[in-house]
Formats: structure tokens, C-alpha cells, sequence
């Protein structure tokens, strides 16, 4: 479209008829190419120092909870029984030592480790239409399956996603002073006011009823039939599917700082199923910088690939200095050295050709050495 | 002439029996003349239809034809599996939004082509003419005439089928048509009123009844093989003869003639323009095969992609994804769930192939025709003539031509004959410095009556078939068809023995003033095979018969007289042939009155029968084209267009090979062949001759010339060897001993094959085509028609001789020396453009598609997409393709730099930019990428920020940051378009996304405005910009530096040659003092030669050529 516009515009112009329009040919030098590799080189490690040191800043406490938090002994099965039987208590309490300061907002997160939230069966299990709406078209509701209908009703919220939630909870206490954690603004305000409808409530929602599932599989958590979608945050947070298998997930803020010292007791209800599929669950604190959480992966790149580039800068110089090569010499170009003997060869001229460009690579190297 | 009687009328004609219909099946067609009504279903009528679909079939049929591709055919595919939900990545509207989109419009260029056709054929079907029914003239439309029907045209009218001449104005029955519709040629030529017919008045032609007998309807509108008989009263003689000369065919227009009518023998589609009609099939380039062949290893890749993926697929499913209870797998599973994996797979990797390659081909295309159309360097001034590519398709190819087939006269040379010397029995006229016309030698024979000269000049007026015109002041002006004519009949009226009229068998012709009348009463026309045309003249004053006969040397000499000395003559047709001018001998002789009987009788026959007329005119004329008297030679100068040598020499610096075609002599043909550069004079050069006259003698003379050429190829003796073959040698070459002459061909760049006939044209491109050589082949005249549309580019010259070879080629060219710019410029540029346009094209494709394939692995094998359904469909046809069309602009050389190093010409021959190994390249860069921004984008989004949707557009975005820098690094030269393709087309996609993510329903939602106030988003395209970009760059650069090809060194020159000529000149001064030895390897002295001079040819063996005249 663009170049068609611009087509019709320098069809006028007879300098775009006769492909003569001027034209801006950047004459490379080695100068030049050494100069472009030495700048990258020079931007890429300041950021890269700057951004592996804001992202050591950050200050993170991670605590792995879903082993310690089951009868130690046992098979797989058996921790799968154990976490699907409603009748047990599942309550576990751990201690977080605070080791740095940390100033305050805090993030609260669950870490899911081999849970494929991109799987394909898994991402597209949800209906648009019916969370904002409440009702949605038979075909909205297509991708629902097998969480769409359920004793013949419509599911709301339908969908694996949302029948999967995550359901484990924490309550948190700092030097055995109940901390208090906020919950709200966890998701984002556009999903909330835009995605999720204020006047759709969840019915029919089958981990409300966990005897209707015939004791198949249970799902995740149950949704409060008198709370609207759009005020389920912990819903809208996991609705937003993660694109990688191991993904944190935000659960609350914690608005004050803590102290190197401090111990946090973390009282933890361990209900959701990860023992199936050998998957972990983590409890996380952290701080943020401006690039986001800890992830030193930004700086180090940046380091490697400065680097990379003034080692090739440093290449060029080298290879330069050792080997001065005049550029455009035209007793480089094959007919002027092969004069003569290219006359009578063959009209196949791809052949002689290669042996020419051989020729002249063979002739760098000696020159080097 | 009787009255009719309206009883007999009706009687007269003989009813058509079931065995006479039958009958007429066998031997062609019977038309009864002025029964058109009688038998309306026999034959069609005269509806011409052009046009390839009609209201109902238009869909199906179209469909059916665009289906008919590979390409299509998988994207139909595609589209179908995707309208299956459970396997379908994407909306299914990714895919068939563009599809449609290309259908429909390819689909509405065909109905508006169609439809245009239809509009022309409805204007010539609606057209009003006067038809005879029933003895009464009647106004009807075109398309109501049947066979049968007369027809009655007035002057300037078109004619609106095949018609045979019945009557016209003229008393001498001369009706006057120009056919310049049919073959190009814009002189009028004569047809003549069937001499039965001749004198009829108008009324009587209403009431004409007779029959004709002819051949089913063809396409060659040469021959007209028909006899007529009329039915009493009229005269009710034998049959009478018909040939192309009593015919009307349809789409000619009568000239000069008041009115003219005929009886329609074929109508509508089956006339001769009919049947000729039909679409060429299209040429395919050797860059799209080489892109059909690259596009079917991409498919084979694919399908290995997604068997391997499938298989991987499955297993995790069986394996891993029935433990993630989340996933809530079904425990019974339907029989097809093992291939749904796999399809999807096949599905989320279907845009490998993009559909945008092709239409981003053909767009630029068209763009490459636009410009060769445009090019004012091709623009001949003088005729007002441009550059017109007709076939828009194979542009590219015309930068891998490896050989040119060429014509001599009228594309070498200009077609403008000059009556230069002529041989009067012995004595020579004509010298360096004068003409034969103003040479007081042949000026004082004149005067003196010398019979001889007389006698040479009354054939060189009488024997053609030149018309003279008389313009309203008196003065006399010729049309020809052929130029040799029109030379010697011009040259006669300058020695004042001039044709003045002619009239159907009558020729005026004044003899230094006193005025001779001659009875034409036959005329032996000229064919290829003959090689010499005759007249039978009866003198009206004296009442002799004389045969005047003009033809080429070896025709002439084989049938004169025994007793008649020819070695002098032929030695000066020899010594004119060697001066490189067209030579034609002159004979005559007296017949006997009864001889004539005798033979007029066999001539007859021959010229009535049905089958092999040509033939058995030709042994019948060979009775009376005997015991000549050689009366002399003349002597042709056809001068060599400007620009030939040097363009030839550019041409074959630029390592293409040149044959000539040609049907002159062979001396000729080599005269010309050194003037033109096809070969080194003497000592460097040396031309091979291949004679013969039986197949034996051509087989020795074959044998012998390709031992020589082995001997110097080994000893470098010369530097250019050609060889020489006449038409008959190459006819035993072809025929048995094809091995060895294409061993011979192989050897040699340049051959000369003179006396060629079109066939033999056309089956030596098809020889050297079966070799797998690209072939240009180049013409100007009718008999250049068939080689131009059999090689793979064929370029008409449009020249005298007519438009006839410019409208069955692919590009025409005002004179040849354009072919200079069309190859090297024209064809250079679009084959770089094209192997730029498509390697990069299945490129970026590629690089979505990797970063697809790197994500299945993170998503559980599951086939889900990164990428949504809008971000797929707008990847190629709105992020991508513009500034990869911009390419149609690049350069990567200057235009003068090709001109000035044509070898650089050789990269495109060779294919050197587009075959598997750079498509290798491209691949491995894909690869490359796709794991860049994979990587890069998974790791900086990790833990809380790895989110689908924003993770999908990060990597998205990271794609096209590098596609804009891909293609800014494989532009060389930088127009103010592709500044605002490239950079505009980053901004656009900011915009278009941010566009998008103000959209509530949409899965995009704020995600853009999001991503945008990270900085880490702008970091992460920083670092994939370099991580992707500085590994490309620095092997880019390094080959440049250290291994570059020729291109880059001419880059190189130029480019420094630039910033000299910007920078003082002063120094050149110094520095043009140092010797520019061209060998020194140091840096300094090659600075020097630089500065010295700036455009200083390269190219040595320029300089050491001697440049003749």
C-alpha cells in the first residue's frame, strides 16, 4: 500500500523511470567496520554492567515448598492421593529468613515449575465472550472442552484454565506479627475493567461441587458464586497463561520494608496437584529494579555480545595490520589476470570462476603467513 | 455475358447430396457461391470469439486454471486443514483472507482481460456490412455471414472474414489491401479479381453463382490452396486456380480501391487470423525453475519438520501429557487422534512456503517491464520508437543469456539497400567512391543504347513485384515488400528506365523515354527454396515472349546455358560478396510461342492442384528456368547499424556466444561477421569453413574443421575460432551427425550459418537450447518469427521489414545496439532483484517459522503458535513486504561500471546469486535468527514477565527490527524510497500494533503500550539486533575485505572513484605522472592508478583490439 502511494508519487518523476533516482551507496572501509564494531562494543558493555548490576540489586527469597510440605515417604501415587483427598488437612508452615534488606514494594509470587500453561489443548480452553459477557455463542464456547458444559449447563467460567486455578494459600506472619499482605491490584487494571465482566458470576463451576465429579479428576480452586469475575484477581492473574513452563505468578504486595534479620512465618494450605506430573511449587519474595525481577541474563548478553564485537573490531585491526590488502585492485578482477587463457575455454564459465576465487583466497593466505 | 433468368437460377445449382456432405468431409469444403442461407449448420458463422471464458464457466474454469499450480494447490491445501478447529493454529482467516485476496484478483485481471476481448469482439461481430440475400444487397452484422455469402466492402473497410475476390472497382480487377493486422507489414499489396471473374458488373455479381473448392481451414497465411468454378452463364470453364493473391483474409483493410466484394469461404473462428490465434504458452525463467526447485527442497524440509515433530509429538502425549491433569486428555481417544499432532505441525509450519513470494514476484515484474518501457537510453528518437517489453514475465532471464541467435539484415544491418556496383556482361560499374548509378562508365553505355545495358535494366524494372505509385505532382514513388527490389527497381529510374505503372498483367515501363508495354503472363514467384523469381513478359509492340529471371548467384549459374562462360562473373560476385554486399544475378531468355504453350498447360496444373502445390510449381518452373542468358550481377550495399561492433564486442566480453543466422551468401556473412566484431581478424582469428555438397564430403569437412579447432584450442594459436555452414551442410550436419557438430559447437563462441531458411533458424535455437544453454534469439523480419518464439527470450527488432518479428517477441527494440543496455543493464538488475527478492522472501518466512518450531519444544510437542492469528497474516503482507519490494530500486553496480566491465555479467550467467548453496546461506541465517530471538526473547521473559501475548510480540517485533536491518544490509545503494520503506516500515508497525492494542476484543489489548514502557523491551531489541546482525555483518564484511567477489572490488571502484571525484582534482595531476602498471599488487600503486583515472577501462583485451571498419 505504502509503496504504492509512493509509486504513483515518483511516477511523475522521470529520475524514478530511468532508476536514476539519487542514491546514497555507503562506501565501506575496514576504518569504517572497525570504528561500528569498536561502538557496539562500547554501548553494549556499559549497558550490560549496568543492567547485571541493577538485576544482582534485586533482592530475592525463594523457598521450595511442595516436598516438604507432604508426608516425606511415599510414592507418586501416593502423594497424588494424598493431595486429592479433601478430608485431610493440608496446612504446612515455613520460615523465610530475610538475608538483605528490602525495600518495599514486595512482591509476593507462586513459582510453577513444569506446568505447560502454553499447551495447546491447555491455552485455547477459554471463552473471551462469556467473561465479559456471561453468555457466550456456541462457538465462542467451542474451545471450552471438556470444562464446558457441565450436568448440561454452561460452565462459567468455562475452560480448563480456569477450572484449573491455582488454589494453594499463604498467610504470612513477620516475627510472629501477623504481615499483611495486599491482594488487590494484582491484576492488570485493563483486564479488569475491559476483559472480565463486573456482572458475571460464576455458576455451575464444577470445583464447587466436588462430589458432581464423580470422583474423577478435581480441578483447582472453587470460585465464590457471589463474587463477579472482575474482582477475582487471583482468576485474572492465572487467565493470563504463561508462555514457558516454569512462570511465577503474582499473589500479593507487601507494602514495608523488610530488614536483613527479619524471619517470616508462612503458613501455607498445600492443595493444588503438582505431584502428577512432577512439577514444583514455589514460594517467592522479591524485589523489582527497573528492568524487572532478578535476571542476570539481560546483562551477561550484553556483556558477551560487547565483547564479541570488540574482539572483532580487534580481529579487523589485526588481520589489517598484518595483511594490508588493496581494495578494488583491479588486477584482482579474474578476466584482466586470466586474460588469454579464458578465451578459449569452455563457455561454461561458472567453472573457471571458482578456480579464480580460489585462486585469490589461497593468494590472502600467503600473503598473511 | 447472358442475362439470368430466375428459373434457371434456381435449377442451375446441383443439390448436395448425404454422399457429396460426405464427400466434402474428406477433401475440405465446398462453397457455393451466394447460397450462404442454404445450409446455415455446415459451417460456423462468422462470430469470432476471442475470448477465454464466458458468464458460467468464468469460476470453475479460472479456479480450475489457477489450480493448475503447485504453489496454489499447497495453499488450498493449507487453507482447507485450517478450517478444522482442532488442529488449526490460527484463525482460519490468516490464511484465507490473503488467499482470497490473491485469487480474486488474479481472477478479476483475467475477467478484465476477458472482458475486453469481449467488448473487441462484439464491436467486430455487430460491425454492419453489405451481404447478397437473395439477390438482393442487405445491410446485416458481421457475425450473420456464413460461408457462401457475398460480401460487398467499400475503401477503408475492414475485411470481416476470409473472403475470395469476386470483383472490385477496378477494371483490370486490382483490389489494394494493407495487411499490416495480420503480419506487420504496413505496404499495400495487390490482389486480383480471379481472372473468370473479371469484368462482371455489379449487378451480375449479385447473381454470380459458381462453386469453390478448398482446403480445411489453416493457419498459414501464406498459402490459399483453393479452385473455383462458376456455373453457367457464366463462363463455365474448367476450374480455375485460386492462391493467396485472389484473397481477402479477414482484419485487412481495402485501400485505394472504391469497392471491392467477394464469397466468404471462412468465418469466424476458423479463418486463417483465427486460427492462428491462440496464447503463446508462458516462457518460465530459469530463476523462477530455480525457485520452483527451491520452494519443493523447502517442502520436502517440512514435511520432514513435521514427521519428525509428529512422531516427537505423539510420544510426549502418550507419555508425559497424561499426568497433566490440567491438560484433562480424553481417556478414549478417536481413531484420527495419532495425525492430528502432525497436522497441526504441518499447519503451523505452512508459511515456510509464503504466499506473499509470489505475488511479490510478479509485482516486481512488472516493475522490471515498467522500466524497460520506460528507459529513455532505449528510446530510438528517429522513429519514434520505444522499448517495449511484451512479455513481462522473463525479464531475469535476459541476464543469464549465454547465447545470442541474431539475423544479419535489418538487426545487424540497417535494411536500407543502396544499389552500389553492378557487372554488365564482363564490364564492372560502381567503384569505392561512386556509386553504379553515377558512374559515367555505365552513363556513356547508356547513351550509347548499349542493348546489353538495356536489357540488364528492363529486368532489373520488369522482373519483381514492385507497385508503383503515383503521387498527385507526378512524381513516381515504389513500395516493395522486399528492400533488394525497391533498390534496383529505384536505381533503374535513375539510369531513366523507369517503371511507371503496373497494372494486374500489364507493365509500363520507359525505356530513356520512349514508353514499352509488357504483358505479364506469368509470374514465377520467389521462394526460399528456389532462390530466384521469374516473369513471363509478352512485348505488346513486338509480341516476343521473353522469361526475365533475377535470383542468387549459385541459382542462376546451375541453370544457364552451356555454353556461357560464368567463371568471370561469378569471381565478381564473388569480389562484391567479399565487400560485404548482397548480390543478385540477372538472366533472360526468349521463348518460343509453342514452348510457352506447352509449359503455361503443365503450369497450370501445378498451380490448381490441391496437395504439394508449392512443390510442383517449383519442378515446373525448373522446365521453363533454363538455357538462361546471364546478362550480369548486381551488387547491394545494406550498411551496419550504429553501435553494432561495439555492442557485439560488450556482448561476448560479457561471455555470451554469438551465431548468425542468415540467408545471405556466405561471403557475405563472413564480411559482415568480421565488421561486426563476431570474430578477430587474421592473425588473432580464424574462420572455419564447413562445406559440402553430399553428406560424406559434409561429414569429412566436418571432421577435419573440429580437429583444427582441438589443435588450437590446446595451442592457444588463436584467440577466436568460428566456424562457417551454409544452409545445405547444415541440413547433412543436422541430420547425420549431430554428435560431432554439437561437439564442434561446443567449442567455438561464435558460428556464421548463412542460407539459412526460417525452419533451419528455429531448429538450431532448439539445438543449442537442448544443451541447456539460455538462448536470445533476435530478428527483425517474418522469417525470424519462428527462432524468436522458440528461444527462451526473443527480441524483434521493429525495423523496415515490418512489425511481424517485433509482435511474436518477447521485448522489441528500435536497432540492435539496444541490446547492449537490455542485457547488461536491464536483464543484470532484474536477475540481482529477483534472486535478492525470492531468497529473502522464504527468508523471513523461515525465521517466524523456526521460532514456532524452537517454541513447541517449551509447549509440551503440542503444535501450539506463538504468534496469534492477526500478527501471522500481517507478518508477510503488511510488516515485510514492503521494504523488500523497495529491492526493485537497488543497484548494486552503477550502470556505467556494468557497461564499462560487461564481464561482471558472468556472476548472473553462472547463477552465482541464486542456487542452493546461497539459498543455503539464507537458510542457515533463518536458523540463525530464529534462534536468536527465541533465545534472547525466552530468557529476558521469564518467571512473572512470561506472558503469551506479550511474549509472542516481543518476538515478533524482535523479527522485524532484523528484517529492517537484514535488508538494509543487503541494499548497496540507498534511494530516498527505500530510506522511507525501511524506516517507515519499522514506524508502521509500531503504529499498526499500537493501533491494534486499542482494541477491547482483541487478544492484543494494551499489550503494545505495555511491552513499549519496558525498558527491557528496548534492551531486548538491542540485543537482538546486535546478536542477530554483527555476526552477519562481520562475515560480510570480512568477505568484502578479504575475499571479495568481483562485484564487491567494482563496488570498491566505484565507490572510492565517487569520493575522488567529489574530492580535489588536483592531486590527480601528481599522481598521472606514475606509471599505472595495473599488475602491482601494493596498495600505493593501485591508489595511483585510482586516482589517475577514474574510469580507466579494466578490461586490457580492449585495448590490445584493433577496431576495423
Amino acid at each position: 500500500m505504502f509503496l504504492l502511494f509512493f509509486i504513483l508519487f515518483f511516477l511523475l518523476d522521470s529520475r524514478f523511470t530511468q532508476q536514476e533516482l539519487p542514491a546514497c551507496k555507503p562506501m565501506l572501509t575496514t576504518g569504517w567496520v572497525i570504528s561500528i564494531f569498536m561502538a557496539v562494543g562500547v554501548l553494549f558493555i556499559p549497558l550490560g554492567a549496568c543492567a547485571l548490576n541493577s538485576s544482582k540489586k534485586v533482592v530475592e527469597i525463594v523457598d521450595q515448598y511442595e516436598t516438604v510440605c507432604i508426608p516425606s515417604a511415599g510414592t507418586k501415587e501416593a502423594r497424588v492421593q494424598y493431595i486429592q483427598d479433601i478430608s485431610t488437612a493440608k496446612a504446612c508452615t515455613r520460615q523465610l529468613l530475610v538475608t538483605k534488606n528490602m525495600a518495599q514494594p514486595i512482591y509476593v509470587y507462586y513459582e510453577l515449575h513444569n506446568f505447560f500453561q502454553n499447551h495447546r489443548r491447555y491455552v485455547k480452553s477459554r471463552s473471551d465472550q462469556q467473561l465479559l459477557y456471561g453468555n457466550a455463542s456456541e462457538s465462542s464456547m467451542a474451545n471450552c472442552d471438556p470444562q464446558r458444559l457441565l450436568a448440561g449447563k454452561p460452565i462459567v467460567p468455562c475452560g480448563l484454565i480456569a477450572w484449573s486455578l491455582f488454589n494453594d494459600t499463604y498467610s504470612f506472619k513477620l516475627n510472629s506479627v501477623a504481615l499483611a499482605i495486599n491482594r488487590k491490584g494484582i491484576a492488570w487494571d485493563s483486564d479488569r475493567k475491559d476483559k472480565f465482566g463486573g456482572s458475571v458470576y460464576p455458576s455451575n463451576f464444577p470445583n464447587n461441587y466436588p462430589a458432581a465429579t464423580n470422583g474423577s479428576i478435581i480441578g483447582g480452586a472453587s470460585l465464590d458464586p457471589n463474587t463477579p469475575l472482575n474482582a477475582n484477581e487471583d482468576l485474572i492473574v492465572w487467565m493470563r497463561t504463561a508462555a514457558l513452563p516454569v512462570f511465577r505468578k503474582l499473589w500479593g504486595k507487601i507494602e514495608r520494608d523488610l530488614y536483613a534479620g527479619d524471619l517470616i512465618t508462612v503458613d501455607i494450605n498445600n492443595v493444588y496437584n503438582v505431584y502428577s506430573f512432577h512439577g514444583k511449587k514455589k514460594l517467592v519474595l522479591a524485589t523489582t529494579s527497573w528492568l524487572g525481577g532478578k535476571n542476570h541474563f539481560l546483562g551477561i548478553a550484553y556483556l558477551v555480545v560487547g565483547g564479541l564485537s570488540i574482539a572483532m573490531a580487534m580481529v579487523f585491526v589485526g588481520i589489517q595490520i598484518k595483511c594490508p590488502r588493496p581494495l578494488g585492485d583491479p588486477s584482482y578482477l579474474s578476466w584482466n589476470k586470466n586474460k588469454g587463457r579464458d578465451l578459449n575455454t569452455s563457455p561454461a564459465t561458472g567453472v573457471h570462476f571458482e578456480v579464480c576465487e580460489t585462486f585469490m583466497f589461497l593468494e590472502v593466505k600467503v600473503l598473511c603467513s | 455475358m447472358a442475362e439470368i433468368k430466375e428459373d434457371e437460377e434456381d435449377a442451375r445449382p446441383p443439390r448436395i447430396s448425404r454422399d457429396s456432405s460426405n464427400k466434402e468431409k474428406n477433401s475440405g469444403r465446398c462453397v457455393y457461391i451466394n447460397e450462404g442461407d442454404r445450409y446455415p449448420d455446415l459451417y460456423c458463422n462468422n462470430r469470432v470469439s476471442n475470448t477465454k471464458y464466458n458468464l458460467w464457466n468464468f469460476l470453475p474454469k479460472n479456479l480450475w486454471e489457477q489450480f493448475g499450480r503447485f504453489m496454489n494447490k499447497y495453499f488450498l491445501l493449507i487453507a482447507i486443514l485450517q478450517l478444522w478447529p482442532l488442529i488449526t493454529p490460527v484463525n482460519p482467516a490468516s490464511t484465507w483472507g490473503p488467499l482470497l485476496l490473491i485469487f480474486s484478483v488474479s481472477a478479476c485481471k483475467e475477467a478484465w482481460d476477458d472482458y475486453n476481448r469481449y467488448k473487441l469482439d462484439k464491436q467486430a461481430n455487430e460491425r454492419m456490412v453489405w451481404v447478397v440475400k437473395k439477390g438482393v444487397k442487405t445491410r446485416i452484422q458481421a457475425q450473420d455471414i456464413h460461408v457462401g455469402d457475398i460480401v460487398w466492402l467499400r475503401e477503408k473497410d475492414e475485411v470481416p472474414c476470409d473472403m475470395i475476390l469476386l470483383g472490385s472497382s477496378d477494371p483490370q480487377g486490382v483490389c489494394y489491401i494493407e495487411t499490416s493486422t495480420i503480419d506487420g507489414e504496413t505496404d499495400l499489396k495487390t490482389r486480383v479479381v480471379p481472372s473468370p471473374c473479371i469484368g462482371l458488373n455489379s449487378e451480375l455479381l449479385h447473381k454470380i453463382k459458381g462453386i469453390i473448392e478448398c482446403g480445411y481451414p489453416d493457419r498459414d497465411i501464406r498459402r490459399f490452396d483453393a479452385n473455383l468454378r462458376l456455373f453457367p452463364p457464366f463462363i463455365d470453364t474448367d476450374y480455375f486456380p485460386i492462391t493467396v493473391n485472389n484473397t481477402l483474409l479477414q482484419s485487412c483493410f481495402i485501400r485505394n480501391t472504391e469497392w471491392a466484394c467477394g464469397v466468404a469461404v471462412y468465418t469466424g473462428n476458423e479463418t486463417k487470423l483465427g486460427m492462428s490465434r491462440g496464447l503463446p504458452s508462458p516462457k518460465l525463467t530459469a530463476v523462477d525453475a530455480m525457485i520452483d526447485k527451491l520452494t519443493g527442497a523447502i517442502f520436502v524440509f517440512q514435511v520432514v519438520v513435521v514427521i519428525i515433530l509428529g512422531f516427537a509429538g505423539n510420544a510426549w502425549k502418550s507419555t508425559e501429557a497424561d499426568k497433566l491433569w490440567y491438560v484433562h486428555y480424553p481417556k478414549a481417544a478417536p481413531w484420527y487422534e495419532f495425525i492430528v499432532i502432525p497436522l497441526r505441525f504441518e499447519l503451523l509450519c505452512s508459511i515456510m512456503i509464503p504466499i506473499s513470494i509470489k505475488v511479490s514476484l510478479d509485482l516486481a515484474k512488472s516493475m522490471y517491464a515498467k522500466f524497460i518501457d520506460w528507459d529513455l537510453h532505449m528510446y530510438d528518437e528517429k522513429t519514434d520508437t520505444p522499448a517495449v517489453a511484451t512479455n513481462t514475465a522473463i525479464s531475469e532471464d535476459l541476464g543469464q543469456i549465454e547465447y545470442i541467435l541474431t539475423d544479419k539484415t535489418g538487426t545487424l544491418t540497417e535494411n536500407l539497400m543502396v544499389f552500389k556496383k553492378c557487372c554488365i556482361k564482363g564490364s564492372c560499374y560502381g567503384d569505392s567512391t561512386r556509386d553504379a548509378v553515377k558512374d559515367p562508365a555505365l552513363l556513356r553505355a547508356l547513351n550509347e543504347n548499349d542493348p546489353e545495358v538495356l536489357k540488364f535494366l528492363t529486368v532489373m524494372a520488369v522482373c519483381n513485384t514492385v507497385v508503383p505509385s503515383r503521387s498527385p505532382n507526378g512524381s513516381i514513388s515504389y513500395k516493395a515488400q522486399s528492400q533488394d527490389e525497391e533498390a534496383l527497381v529505384s536505381a533503374a529510374s535513375h539510369l531513366r528506365v523507369v517503371l511507371l505503372n503496373k497494372a494486374a498483367n500489364c507493365v509500363e515501363v520507359s525505356v530513356l523515354g520512349a514508353v514499352l508495354e509488357f504483358d505479364i503472363l506469368d509470374v514465377l514467384e520467389f521462394t526460399s527454396d528456389r532462390k530466384k523469381m521469374s516473369v513471363i513478359v509478352r512485348e505488346r509492340q513486338t509480341g516476343e515472349l521473353k522469361l526475365l529471371t533475377k535470383g542468387a548467384d549459385e541459382a542462376i549459374f546451375s541453370s544457364v546455358h552451356n555454353d556461357q562462360q560464368v567463371r568471370r562473373v561469378a569471381e565478381i560476385v564473388d569480389q562484391y560478396s567479399q565487400m560485404g554486399l548482397r548480390t543478385l544475378c540477372l538472366a533472360w531468355r526468349d521463348i518460343r510461342e509453342e514452348e510457352y504453350h506447352d509449359w503455361s498447360r503443365k503450369f497450370k496444373e501445378a498451380s490448381s492442384s490441391i496437395v504439394d502445390r508449392e512443390w510442383k510449381i517449383a519442378e515446373v518452373c525448373v522446365l521453363m528456368e533454363r538455357n538462361l542468358e546471364l546478362l550480369g550481377a548486381t551488387a547491394i550495399e545494406d550498411k551496419l547499424q550504429d553501435g553494432v561492433a561495439e555492442t557485439i564486442e560488450s556482448l561476448r566480453d560479457a561471455g555470451i556466444n554469438f551465431w548468425m543466422l542468415t540467408g545471405d551468401k556466405q561471403l557475405t556473412a563472413a564480411q559482415i561477421a568480421l565488421s561486426c566484431n563476431f570474430v578477430l581478424p587474421e592473425p588473432q582469428g580464424q574462420l572455419l569453413y564447413v562445406q559440402g555438397a553430399t553428406q560424406s564430403d559434409v561429414g569429412a569437412s566436418l571432421e577435419r574443421v573440429l580437429r583444427t579447432m582441438q589443435i588450437s584450442s590446446t595451442e592457444h594459436k588463436y584467440q577466436d575460432v568460428a566456424f562457417v555452414i551454409d544452409g545445405l551442410a547444415l541440413e547433412f550436419a543436422l541430420k547425420y551427425y549431430r554428435q560431432l557438430f554439437a561437439e564442434l559447437a561446443s567449442l567455438c563462441r561464435t558460428a556464421i550459418c548463412c542460407r539459412v531458411t526460417p525452419s533451419q533458424k528455429a531448429q538450431l535455437v532448439h539445438l543449442v537450447k537442448s544443451w541447456e544453454f539460455r538462448t536470445l534469439a533476435i530478428g527483425d523480419g517474418g522469417n525470424d518469427v519462428r527462432m524468436i518464439q522458440e528461444a527462451h527470450v526473443g527480441v524483434g527488432i521493429s525495423g523496415r521489414e515490418g512489425l511481424q518479428a517485433a509482435r511474436a517477441a518477447d521485448y522489441s527494440l528500435a536497432k540492435f545496439r539496444f541490446l547492449k543496455r537490455l542485457i547488461l543493464v536491464h536483464g543484470r538488475y532484474s536477475y540481482n532483484r529477483s534472486a535478492f527478492l525470492s531468497q529473502y522472501s522464504i527468508y523471513k518466512s523461515l525465521v517466524l517459522c523456526f521460532i514456532q518450531i524452537f517454541f513447541s519444544f517449551v509447549s509440551g510437542i503440542s503444535g501450539t503458535s506463538l504468534f496469534n492469528s492477526f500478527s501471522l497474516m500481517a507478518y508477510n503482507v503488511l510488516y515485510t513486504s514492503v521494504p523488500v519490494m523497495a529491492s526493485v530500486l537497488d543497484k548494486d553496480i552503477d550502470e556505467k561500471t556494468v557497461l564499462q566491465h560487461p564481464q561482471i555479467l558472468k556472476y548472473c550467467q553462472a547463477g552465482r546469486l541464486l542456487n542452493p548453496s546461497t539459498f543455503a546461506g539464507w537458510f542457515g541465517r533463518a536458523l540463525f535468527h530464529g534462534a536468536v530471538v527465541f533465545l534472547i526473547t525466552m530468557h529476558v521473559y521469564v518467571n512473572e514477565k512470561s506472558e503469551m501475548e506479550e511474549v509472542s510480540l516481543v518476538a515478533l517485533s524482535g523479527c522485524i527490527w532484523l528484517q529492517a536491518f537484514v535488508v538494509a544490509l543487503e541494499t548497496s545503494s540507498f534511494t530516498t524510497i527505500q530510506h522511507i520503506a525501511i524506516g517507515g516500515n519499522l514506524v508502521a508497525f509500531y503504529i499498526f500494533n499500537l493501533v491494534a492494542s486499542t482494541v477491547k476484543w482483541g487478544g492484543m489489548y494494551t499489550i503494545m503500550f505495555r511491552i513499549c514502557s519496558q525498558r527491557a523491551y528496548w534492551l531486548t531489541m538491542l540485543l537482538i539486533v546486535g546478536a542477530g546482525i554483527g555476526p552477519i555483518a562481520a562475515l560480510k564484511f570480512f568477505r568484502f575485505f578479504y575475499r571479495p567477489s568481483l562485484i564487491n572490488i567494482l563496488q570498491y571502484r566505484e565507490r572510492r572513484a565517487r569520493v575522488t571525484e567529489a574530492n580535489a582534482t588536483s592531486s590527480s595531476n601528481a599522481a598521472s605522472a606514475t606509471s599505472s602498471g595495473s599488475t602491482s599488487s601494493s596498495q600505493r600503486a593501485a591508489q595511483d592508478e585510482e586516482s589517475s583515472s577514474v574510469y580507466q577501462p579494466l578490461l586490457l583485451s580492449t585495448k590490445d583490439r584493433t577496431k576495423r571498419q
